[in-house]
């Protein structure tokens, strides 16, 4: 294309990005986005950073698969990861055929990616409801530091319901209410027990030490805002809000496929001759996978 | 929207899929394995969560560059989208890390 004369120009209609207006704004948007999901994450560093030995290590909190007894460290997370990556696969497929203007290719994938977004709210709700049941139990000490029962020798932590009913098992550890003075007598009677840190080193307290703060603990099963049995009360705190507002975001990601797929039957933008809203979308979901890939990471890896 | 060479057909699609599934694959592994000699520590941290990051860093890449087709857009438009991110992230990375490691504690 000639350049534009100094009159041309100035006379409006250039597009220099080369990029329609709607898809420009979805950049845009995508941009302030991104920073935001920087200032969750690295205010979630910040914490932990200051907080180094009582801040949960990841592995020891999401443990579990359904179906599948006993722990499962970072499994559920990567089958999660899988959903998304591949609904962002679907949805790279349905542009695609978008731009071949193929509407019924379009429809089949934007369905395929929906069907993703779905199943990966779902395991977000199943994730949160075992966050917020609790597993193992924790003990929060009168200064509110969190810690967890475990026997001196292994340092292998113990859920509350192996202490004061000698059996473990999944059920027994989500749905069993202890009172503290049972838990209390329990870890009198048992000598090999200590209170050990959730947080990196696992840093583990004297038997004496131990039995002079259990005087003034409390028992505490699952997590809210306040109180969580994992560890720091900022980390249950963190984890409802980072993947809280990502979750959000998938969902909402949902709904804008679900209007722009429903677009697609209605054949709106085949009268168009432009698959230019599916694109957009696609930004969008793209962004939440990519979101998603740097929570997965510093939420559960590092 | 150049290049339609590259963007015509399934099989890169594919490829990319493949590319993120295997570091995703690796990622995962490492984190259940923890090799105690990645657990050096190096920068800060430990060589085992560089290798994270710079995992992470990859697939992100990935999906930005081709899915998101930025790789194929005007080099305005790729500017004003990596020029905001490259500079204020890696800047409020390290502003609130470095503080994190000052208030340790308190």
């Amino acid at each position: 294309m000639a350049q534009p004369t100094a009159a041309e120009s100035w006379s409006g209609g250039n597009e220099p990005m080369k990029a329609e207006y709607g898809k420009l704004m979805m950049w845009f948007f995508l941009v302030s986005d991104a920073l935001t999901f920087t200032g969750f994450l690295t205010a979630y560093g910040f914490m932990r950073f200051g907080h180094e030995a009582t801040w949960p290590i990841a592995e020891d909190v999401f443990t579990h698969f359904p179906g599948i007894e006993g722990d499962q460290p970072l499994l559920y997370v990567a089958f999660m990861t899988f959903v998304l990556i591949m609904s962002s696969v679907t949805m790279v497929i349905a542009v695609n055929a978008g731009h071949q203007l193929k509407k019924t290719a379009v429809a089949w994938w934007m369905i395929a990616t929906i069907v993703g977004g779905f199943i990966f709210v779902g395991s977000q709700a199943w994730e949160w409801y075992h966050f917020i049941i609790g597993d193992k139990g924790g003990i929060e000490l009168a200064d509110g530091r969190v810690l967890k029962v475990a026997e001196a020798q292994t340092g292998e932590v113990l859920s509350l319901s192996q202490l004061v009913d000698g059996e473990a098992g999944h059920a027994s550890n989500h749905l069993e209410k202890f009172s503290t003075g049972e838990v209390k007598t329990a870890f009198e009677a048992n000598e090999g027990l200590v209170l050990q840190s959730p947080g990196k080193g696992h840093a583990q307290l004297t038997r004496t030490e131990s039995l002079r703060l259990m005087q003034n603990a409390q028992v505490v099963q699952g997590a809210n805002m306040k109180h969580n049995e994992y560890g720091q009360g900022q980390f249950a705190n963190f984890f409802f809000f980072i993947t809280g507002f990502h979750g959000f975001h998938v969902f909402s990601g949902v709904i804008f496929n679900i209007i722009i797929f429903y677009n697609v039957l209605l054949g709106t933008y085949e009268r168009r001759k432009s698959y230019l809203m599916v694109e957009k979308v696609g930004l969008y979901w793209h962004f939440v996978d990519l979101v998603w890939v740097f929570v997965f990471t510093f939420f559960y890896l590092v | 929207m150049s290049d339609s060479s590259a963007t015509t057909g399934t099989r890169w699609i594919w490829n990319i899929f493949w590319l993120l599934l295997v570091v995703t694959g690796v990622e995962v592994a490492l984190g259940i394995i923890k090799p105690t000699f990645l657990l050096f520590p190096l920068a800060g941290t430990s060589i085992l969560n560089l290798i994270f990051i710079g995992l992470t860093l990859l697939k992100a890449a990935y999906i930005v560059q081709y899915f998101m087709h930025l790789k194929y857009e005007t080099q305005s438009l790729r500017m004003a989208i990596y020029l905001p991110i490259l500079v204020l992230i890696p800047y409020l990375t390290f502003i609130l890390l470095y503080e994190g490691v000052e208030v340790y504690g308190y």
